[in-house]
């Protein structure tokens, strides 16, 4: 399916980018006239997966994150968050929950998890010292028919 | 007691204050606690509750407008700060979705919730 409307954007590997990250992808799919709380799942899972680009991929040092969200018709929307770092060998093992390879930094091992609760589909792929890219998908719910909220 | 670790601060889009009394170390938290922002606060918090080795550690989420799953560690890092020192942990005025959130971390199974705060099942 082509999307209808695609929005890219690439930060450093920052953490004070995480809240950008989320901003910038819930400010694009306002379009949508989505609820509030559609919103707030968009921008936990688009967090969630950042923080994973740079504490998981890039282990908090220096690279890029690229963030591509897509409209499709049916009020389909993706997310994907594209690092360059170090890859994940056994994808099966990153999405269980609980799992983390930053104890010191207090993870929670929760970051696939709570993207795959707020998101209809997350989709991973990766390859050791090839990057990581998560996808997720969402359908948002149908526009209330005209007149119904008045 | 170090008293410069108590007051407000600011890590990202998380602000927090700290105040002491008697046995009571609250911490009100506000604003949006990511990656970015739970590093600092924990390093705070944890400064604050070794200088004044407080009974109770109360965080109140009640200013909290977004939380990821950097708060589930933070909560988690707290609980076992205060059962180190032999105190307990407090957990406040979460909205629902921080509750949701809170819950898929398992924190639900644990003691902090006070009386009618539990994470709804």
């Amino acid at each position: 399916m082509k999307a209808i409307n695609t929005m890219s954007l690439t930060f450093d590997s920052l953490e004070v980018n995480e809240s950008f990250a989320r901003s910038a992808a819930a400010g694009f799919f306002t379009q949508l006239d989505p609820t509030v709380e559609e919103l707030c799942d968009i921008r936990t899972a688009v967090s969630e997966a950042v923080t994973n680009a740079i504490v998981h991929g890039y282990r908090r040092g220096a690279g890029k994150v690229r963030l591509t969200a897509r409209i499709y018709p049916g009020r389909k929307i993706t997310v994907a968050v594209r690092d360059s770092g170090c890859g994940i060998a056994d994808i099966e093992k990153a999405m269980e929950p609980l799992y983390t390879t930053d104890p010191e930094g207090e993870r929670s091992g929760l970051g696939f998890s709570v993207m795959q609760s707020f998101m209809d589909a997350v989709r991973v792929s990766s390859a050791p010292g090839k990057g990581t890219t998560v996808t997720m998908q969402r359908t948002l719910s149908p526009l209330p028919e005209r007149g119904e909220a008045e | 007691m170090n008293t410069d670790v108590f007051g407000s601060m600011s890590a990202g889009c998380c602000r927090c204050t700290i105040d002491s009394r008697g046995e009571l170390l609250s911490v009100r938290l506000s604003g949006e606690i990511d990656q970015a922002g739970a590093a600092p606060l924990r390093e705070r918090i944890d400064q604050a509750a070794e200088s004044c080795l407080p009974q109770t550690l109360m965080l109140d989420f009640s200013g909290v407008t977004f939380m990821d799953s950097s708060g589930i560690g933070l909560i988690m890092g707290r609980y076992r700060l205060m059962q180190t020192m032999g105190g307990e942990l407090l957990v406040t005025g979460a909205s629902p979705r921080i509750r949701r959130l809170m819950q898929m971390g398992g924190l639900d199974k644990l003691p902090i919730f006070g009386g009618g705060e539990k994470p709804r099942q």
